[in-house]
């Protein structure tokens, strides 16, 4: 299983991305955000960070980067591709999901390990979970607050297409309690927790919640 | 305005230079015309001026900071000391740290955000300069009171600055300090700390050797910020107009910066690197003369192939502007293409500015002609040297009489407990630190509110050798400690950061150091500075820690009120295998809580008498490095040995808010009894060298032995387990009341 890790200019989280994924078994492909080559890979994790400095909005440069328009007609055909953090905000501003992710309501960064709920865990990136479980994983953002128009979520509710809720309190002011979402197919998921930073007993955040989301992919690329 | 040439100084002589205007005194400029046997040009004082300023040439401090050196400890793992970018140290397996802790004071008074924020990327670029990944960094912040106005200004910008900057370069936050007092009001402390990580055969340092070898300038383009920061404002007392030297703070772009360490890191492979130095204060000035007078001692420069941001920059302008996220590298002529392309792969505009020579002289042109034309040695490292006069303060010996043993002293200590872990000093941080990422790059073990931060040190760069090894660090300064006994204080800070190592199982390396002070110029202040420099030399040689580097801040004073003399410390300690590292507080239920050390009654300075009496004299709890040193022993000996499960160091505040934040760490409560027979001296005195721990009781018997052998106190106390802690006969408090208090104070001010 070969599954890329994307780096753009301000991509932070790529060695974790790429750490939780060979814990898992997997093989992460670096891939980079000038070149028009997905690697032949299976999977797709696109990282957080501050892509471009965040300049213009959050995600809105890298959407236009050389590898995205090699990634978005492969999404859209059904290549599995999670993004976390930077990495939702990115896929957002790609259209291959919808709704918008704005300053938190508190208008402060928050790092701060946050329960959440699964709410579908059929995607390609959750089925190692139960549906209604409560798993432990850091927020660190500063702009997660994910909205959209009443419509889209209505049907994002309707479709059972909320991934991910906030558990508790939210932390940033997000409609619905919205912590993640999926596309129609459930290929492409994106979400502001960082699973890729709860893997290991020693380090990160407490917990090793977010293997399931790297044994989910596995299981399905092995299967497949 | 006419370009002031060489030739033209030598032509007119007599021609009024505003050397004033830029700091310098009279004697300082007659030197100039003495080493230049001529008048210096406008871009020449510009160079002087920067260079030979307080916060460049170390000018007041420096016959004081020669006993880090001379006093030091032989150290096996010191393998670059002070006088470079920052030290680096041995940690085993081939593996090498670099860490620094450097102020920016002033300009996050005048500009919060951008002040702080320039603070973090400082730093950062001269841990990056030694060849190092950057891994982790740490602040140690001062403000006014937290019922002042002004601090709801200043604070909120700083911790957004070092928010925003810190988050966006990927690098963890893994620590530090925030305190209150009113001393600080006008002048508050932003001391910024990073640790990198290197191979130790692979150290960068910066020097221009090799004649034809070229001058890079690469990172960002220069423009106006900062002019004269260095010397006007880092080195100049605040007075009512320092609203108008708003411009002079310099503006950062950390996502340059995240950009430049992934470049030079890439660089740094490829072996094209000869010298390196990161532009900071007085910014090209600094670097051309420091790299030519560590190099080959001569060095061109065309000063009209700097990259500008600002068109309209003269040359002056451009030698002291301290613009951020820039670096300059000597580069030999066959490595060139290599370098600049490596450059343009990662964004980071790179131009070839200059040629190493060997004419012993820094020579500089604008238009085609000489405008400067020195030996770089001279503006470098001959700065004047001042051996300032001090003497104690005249109030001191009545503040030591001013004890604390008449203040009443509570009966109820329960009310005395919740209210000292609500105070300004002792609440919860997390306002503040849930502003910091400290979880990017997967390799934080501990992290705030912990002791110390602890960092794996595998998998920071791909393909390295793989290690099992850790490092820990911690900055830990006390104002009011030193402001009763500097001496003292400066050992204090020491022990307490070196004790905050420790209680993670790692064992104590080496020393870096942040010296906030007032105005040198007075002499009372400079006694301050004086003793504890001293303090600090003589505890780092008894405890075999040497220093190896820092960075002094003088002038925190506003009119005649100077801050509390307030040494900031960091240490550095390396742990074998990271996996025995002991977590902070009591991690779960069933296990024996242990005092290690002994308890005198010591509340000269201490958090009760600040909270309850807004009392400050006396002496503060007396320093017993010894002791530290054998309760370090025991405490990295037990982890090593797999006894211990969690552990706490006392400090401010005493054994009561040991025990109340050991409970928040993990939500788990504890039933202890005291082992003296004076409550309120158990609780709340702050005797040194004194930690608790909790262990599985089956191997209590093996840590009493092992204190025995070291001669350490050790009291059995009580069990965690419950709700809430019991102090048997004394007080009751659950866990969720403690953390209410504990956690309300900072949001409270601050929304």
């Amino acid at each position: 299983m070969r599954v890329g890790v994307v780096t753009f200019p301000g991509t932070l989280d790529d060695q974790d991305a790429a750490r939780a994924l060979r814990l898992a078994g997997a093989e992460a492909v670096p891939l980079w955000h000038a070149d028009h080559d997905l690697k032949g890979v299976d999977a797709v994790f696109l990282p957080g960070g501050f892509s471009y400095g965040d300049y213009l909005r959050c995600g809105a440069i890298s959407r236009f980067a050389p590898l995205m328009t090699e990634l978005i007609p492969a999404a859209q055909a059904g290549l599995p591709v999670l993004g976390t953090c930077n990495g939702f905000q990115i896929l957002c501003e790609a259209h291959l999901l919808p709704g918008a992710l704005v300053r938190n309501a508190g208008l402060h960064y928050v790092c701060r390990d946050q329960r959440i709920r699964v709410d579908n865990a059929s995607t390609a990136w959750t089925t190692d979970f139960a549906e209604g479980q409560e798993i432990t994983l850091p927020v660190k953002h500063g702009e997660g607050r994910y909205v959209a128009d009443a419509e889209t979520l209505a049907e994002l509710e309707a479709t059972g297409r909320v991934v991910f809720r906030y558990a508790g309190s939210n932390p940033n002011g997000s409609l619905n309690d919205i912590a993640g979402i999926t596309n129609e197919a459930g290929n492409v998921v994106g979400l502001m927790p960082h699973p890729e930073h709860a893997v290991e007993e020693l380090t990160g955040a407490p917990g090793v919640d977010g293997r399931g989301f790297f044994s989910s992919i596995v299981r399905k690329l092995v299967n497949a | 305005m006419s370009l002031d040439t060489v030739k033209r100084a030598a032509q007119t002589p007599d021609e009024r230079m505003p050397f004033a205007e830029l700091g310098m005194k009279q004697d300082e400029y007659d030197r100039v015309v003495a080493i230049l046997g001529r008048r210096p040009t406008g871009s020449e004082l510009a160079i002087y001026s920067v260079m030979w300023s307080e916060h460049c040439s170390y000018k007041s401090s420096k016959v004081h900071l020669r006993q880090f050196g001379t006093k030091a400890p032989k150290s096996e793992a010191l393998l670059v000391g002070m006088g470079e970018n920052a030290g680096v140290v041995d940690i085993g397996d081939g593996w090498a740290a670099t860490f620094k802790i450097e102020s920016h004071n002033h300009p996050s008074y005048v500009e919060p955000h951008q002040g702080a924020a320039t603070g973090v990327g400082g730093i950062v670029r001269d841990i990056m300069s030694m060849g190092a990944r950057p891994v982790a960094v740490m602040d140690s912040l001062r403000f006014g009171g937290l019922d002042q106005g002004d601090t709801r200004r200043v604070l909120p910008g700083v911790v957004e600055g070092i928010s925003h900057y810190g988050n966006c370069l990927g690098l963890p936050n893994i620590g530090g300090e925030v305190v209150f007092d009113p001393c600080y009001i006008g002048n508050p402390l932003v001391n910024a700390l990073c640790v990198g990580l290197l191979r130790k055969d692979q150290i960068k340092l910066a020097t221009a050797p090799g004649p034809g070898n070229k001058v890079i300038l690469f990172g960002a383009r220069t423009g106006a910020d900062g002019i004269g920061g260095a010397s006007v404002l880092a080195s100049a007392t605040f007075e009512d107009e320092s609203q108008a030297k708003r411009p002079a703070v310099q503006v950062g772009d950390p996502f340059m910066e995240k950009l430049l360490i992934e470049c030079c890191l890439e660089l740094y492979q490829a072996d094209v690197v000869v010298g390196i130095q990161d532009l900071g204060a007085a910014g090209v000035s600094c670097a051309t003369t420091e790299l030519a007078a560590k190099g080959t001692g001569g060095m061109t420069v065309d000063l009209n192939l700097v990259p500008l941001r600002d068109p309209t920059l003269r040359p002056e302008e451009i030698l002291m502007s301290e613009s951020q996220e820039r670096m300059m590298a000597v580069v030999t002529p066959g490595d060139i293409d290599a370098f600049l392309a490596i450059c343009a792969k990662w964004d980071v505009p790179a131009t070839v500015i200059g040629e190493v020579t060997d004419t012993g002289r820094l020579v500089m042109t604008w238009d085609g002609e000489v405008i400067v034309d020195i030996p770089p040695g001279t503006a470098a490292d001959e700065g004047p040297v001042y051996e300032r006069p001090f003497h104690e303060p005249l109030g001191q010996h009545d503040l030591n009489l001013d004890t604390p043993d008449s203040l009443e002293r509570p009966s109820d200590l329960r009310t005395t407990l919740l209210q000292l872990i609500a105070s300004a000093n002792l609440s919860s941080r997390e306002w503040v630190t849930s502003q910091y990422d400290r979880y990017v790059r997967g390799n934080t073990v501990l992290a705030q509110p912990a002791d110390a931060g602890l960092l794996r040190v595998s998998e920071v760069m791909p393909g390295a050798e793989e290690t099992t090894r850790g490092i820990a660090l911690a900055t830990d300064g006390n104002g009011r400690y030193a402001k009763l006994d500097p001496y003292a204080g400066a050992q204090l800070a020491l022990s307490e950061a070196y004790r905050n190592v420790a209680v993670t199982g790692a064992t104590p390396l080496a020393v870096t150091n942040c010296l906030n002070f007032g105005s040198p110029e007075d002499p009372e202040v400079m006694w301050q500075f004086a003793e504890a420099v001293r303090g600090l030399a003589d505890a780092c040689k008894t405890l075999g820690v040497p220093v190896t580097g820092g960075n002094v801040s003088f002038y925190n004073q506003t009119g005649s009120a100077a801050i509390n003399p307030t040494p900031v410390v960091g240490v550095l300690g390396v742990i074998d295998d990271v996996a025995k590292r002991v977590r902070s507080g009591f991690p779960a239920a069933g296990l024996r809580v242990v005092l290690l050390g002994a308890t005198y009654d010591e509340f000269g300075g201490s958090e009760w008498a600040h909270v309850a009496h807004d009392h400050l004299g006396g002496l503060p709890p007396r320093v017993n490095l010894e002791a530290e040193r054998d309760l370090a022993t025991v405490l990295t000996e037990a982890s090593k040995q797999g006894l211990l499960e969690g552990s706490h160091d006392l400090s401010d505040g005493g054994l009561g808010i040991a025990l109340a934040e050991a409970c928040l760490a993990h939500g788990v409560g504890a039933t202890v009894s005291l082992p003296g027979d004076d409550a309120f001296v158990d609780l709340f005195s702050e005797s040194t060298a004194r930690a608790l721990v909790c262990l599985k009781p089956e191997h209590f018997e093996a840590l009493t032995d092992l204190c025995a052998r070291l001669d350490v106190p050790c009291y059995g106390l009580g069990e965690t387990g419950g709700d809430s802690l019991v102090v048997e006969g004394v007080l009751e408090a659950t866990v969720a009341e403690l953390r209410m208090s504990h956690e309300a104070t900072l949001p409270g001010v601050f929304g």
